[in-house]
């Protein structure tokens, strides 16, 4: 199904994309919130500038975005997919317990706070240019990748990264670390991606914007993840 | 239903422009761009400000004022004659809309500050009728100063901005730098005077958060003779601003660096010289260091800038188009006015974005 959503508001549009029980198409959207909210099946295909929370409780859908996304991409989204053909605002994938998310361009700030994974629940994002600061706050699990595919001179992640973390493991694809880490936080420098898990996620990335592999799978990455033998004694921030 | 009962969830919205080639453009733009942001205001205020609106009176200050009694039109118009020539008085033409209601009375004056006064004040010129403002604001109960500045003026009320916009009758005004708000607030209830843009002089500031310093922030501008008569943060980012720049003579870029002043950790992994430069900063104006979460638009002639906390708590884009620049708290706002861009990105918590007029230095 097609749907027109220029000027719609979004509980209008989103009541449309929840009664049809097919793969949907939207066009010309600009700022709607919730798109996709809590959907379990089928496939939404997005065309312009969609709201907030697209994709918030996400629990198997798989929605692509033509163009960029605002805050709060894929909030305590459960399962399924976003697919993001351009950059993503802050707070994506904030408390995400599953699923996975794949942006072209950057993130904002937060990417990935509060991410967590049980069992067979593994969330993951991957990144194709850079992340601002606090990517992986508080993390406790699942994955997030940044490739560092992006143009202009700036660090592949700001300040404060994986501040509070304590599970899960983050991945930077680049030669030298230009990030100040808690103390709480380890970082391996390793040849490709490492575990099977994150090179398949490398993978599908490629083959979404399809891009080489090769230059992704065999680069330099910083694995981090918590510093078992550093605990948290006492507030991590001391201002 | 009563507060507590029903719970709206919002945010403010922000919204700014700027021609860097000095073309003007009509309030309409900004008006379908905040409407976009509709749900994260609640109707509870909305503004705007313009620059470049009042061509033929560009030499006079530009003052206009919420009454809300005849006695305190009477007694600032006494006041004003006392210190200005007024040049030109008159009722801010506006639409009846069923959306805006309880309106104040509303004048706009153009006015010069008298010769004789103004020199026996030993002051600036500028100093001279900024406190005139305050004093108008602080001490007539019933009045409202809410814009002050020349070629420039600030239009706002209680309502949805699209709403309030459309009340003014903006599409019949034209600037080449337009910044707008769309309230929610959180902490007084919406009335007129309250609503964003705040302005002193030709500096605006619209703001999309709630800052956690403003009593530290409120005592020590207080020393210098600002009186925060309204009990919202922005008003005191006004004031810091003000004083930062037109009485101490700091760059806006020095102004990021104070208000929103990177964590000594961040300051110290920084080359030579912004580390010293930015530490500087902290150290001399302490109270001036702006927390929790905040993003604001700062109007100012030929120029806009944004800035985010330095924790980045609230979102801000920016982005280009030919001449054209915008800065707004989501992106969906400037594409609905301009599909296609040719620059956007998200400027990092702290960082100033500044757009000024190619003839005053603004960069293309």
């Amino acid at each position: 199904m097609k749907i027109y959503a220029n000027g719609m508001h979004y509980a209008a549009l989103n009541a449309a994309v929840r009664q049809s029980k097919e793969d949907t198409e939207i066009f010309g959207c600009v700022g709607q919130r919730y798109l996709g909210a809590g959907l379990e099946d089928r496939k939404i295909v997005i065309h312009g500038t969609p709201g907030n929370a697209l994709g918030a409780y996400l629990n198997g859908a798989e929605l692509t975005v033509d163009g960029n996304v605002q805050e709060a991409t894929g909030d305590t989204m459960n399962g399924g997919v976003i697919e993001v053909h351009g950059s993503a605002g802050d707070a994506t994938g904030y408390a995400m317990r599953g699923g996975k998310i794949f942006i072209e361009g950057d993130v904002g700030y937060r990417c990935g706070i509060h991410m967590k994974a049980y069992l067979s629940h593994r969330p993951a994002i991957v990144i194709g240019g850079r992340a601002g600061s606090f990517l992986g706050e508080y993390q406790a699990g699942g994955t997030l990748i940044v490739l560092g595919g992006h143009t202009e001179h700036k660090p592949i992640v700001g300040n404060f990264c994986g501040t509070g973390m304590h599970g899960g493991e983050i991945l930077l694809r680049c030669d030298a670390l230009d990030a100040a880490l808690p103390a709480q936080v380890k970082a391996e420098r390793i040849q490709g991606p490492g575990s099977e898990e994150a090179v398949s996620l490398v993978k599908e990335w490629c083959a979404r914007f399809g891009k080489d592999e090769t230059p992704y799978l065999t680069a330099t990455y910083y694995r981090l993840t918590p510093n078992a033998e550093n605990p948290y004694r006492q507030m991590y921030t001391p201002n | 239903m009563r507060e507590g009962e029903f719970r709206d969830p919002s945010g403010c919205a922000i919204v700014g422009v700027i021609d860097r080639s000095g073309k003007k453009m009509t309030g309409e733009g900004m008006i379908k761009a905040i409407e976009v942001m509709h749900d994260r205001s609640n109707g509870l205020g909305g503004g705007f400000a313009g620059y470049g609106i009042y061509p033929h009176y560009k030499d006079f200050y530009a003052f206009h004022l919420f009454f809300e009694t005849q006695k305190a039109q009477e007694e600032t118009e006494a006041f004003l004659k006392k210190h200005f020539e007024i040049v030109y008085a008159s009722e801010i033409q506006t639409r009846k809309l069923s959306a805006v209601q309880n309106e104040p009375v509303i004048f706009r004056y153009f006015l010069a500050p008298l010769p004789q006064k103004l020199s026996n004040s030993h002051l600036t010129e500028r100093e001279y009728v900024a406190r005139c403002v305050i004093r108008v604001n602080s001490e007539i109960g019933g009045a409202y100063v809410f814009s002050s500045g020349k070629n420039m003026g600030i239009f706002k009320g209680v309502g949805y901005p699209e709403d309030i916009g459309r009340f003014y009758r903006l599409e019949e005004y034209e600037g080449y730098a337009w910044t707008c708000h769309g309230r929610y607030p959180t902490n007084t209830p919406g009335w007129w005077g309250g609503a964003h843009p705040f302005g002193l002089l030709d500096l605006s500031v619209v703001h999309n958060g709630e800052i956690s310093s403003y009593d530290a922030n409120r005592r020590y501008m207080e020393m210098f003779g600002y009186k925060c008569t309204l009990q919202t943060d922005t008003e005191v980012i006004t004031y810091i601003i003000d004083y930062l720049v037109r009485r101490q003579g700091l760059t806006l870029e020095e102004v990021s660096h104070v208000i929103a002043a990177s964590f000594w950790s961040t300051i110290d992994r920084k080359e030579e010289p912004a580390r010293s430069q930015e530490a500087l900063l902290r150290r001399m104006f302490p109270s001036l260091l702006v927390t929790g979460p905040f993003s604001i638009i700062v109007g100012y002639t030929g120029g806009i800038m944004g800035l985010c906390d330095r924790l980045k708590l609230r979102s801000m884009i920016c982005a280009e188009k030919g001449d054209r620049a915008y800065l707004s708290s989501e992106e969906s706002a400037v594409r609905r006015i301009e599909p296609s861009l040719d620059k956007i990105y998200s400027p990092a918590g702290g960082e100033a974005v500044i757009y000024e007029l190619y003839h005053q230095g603004g960069r293309a």
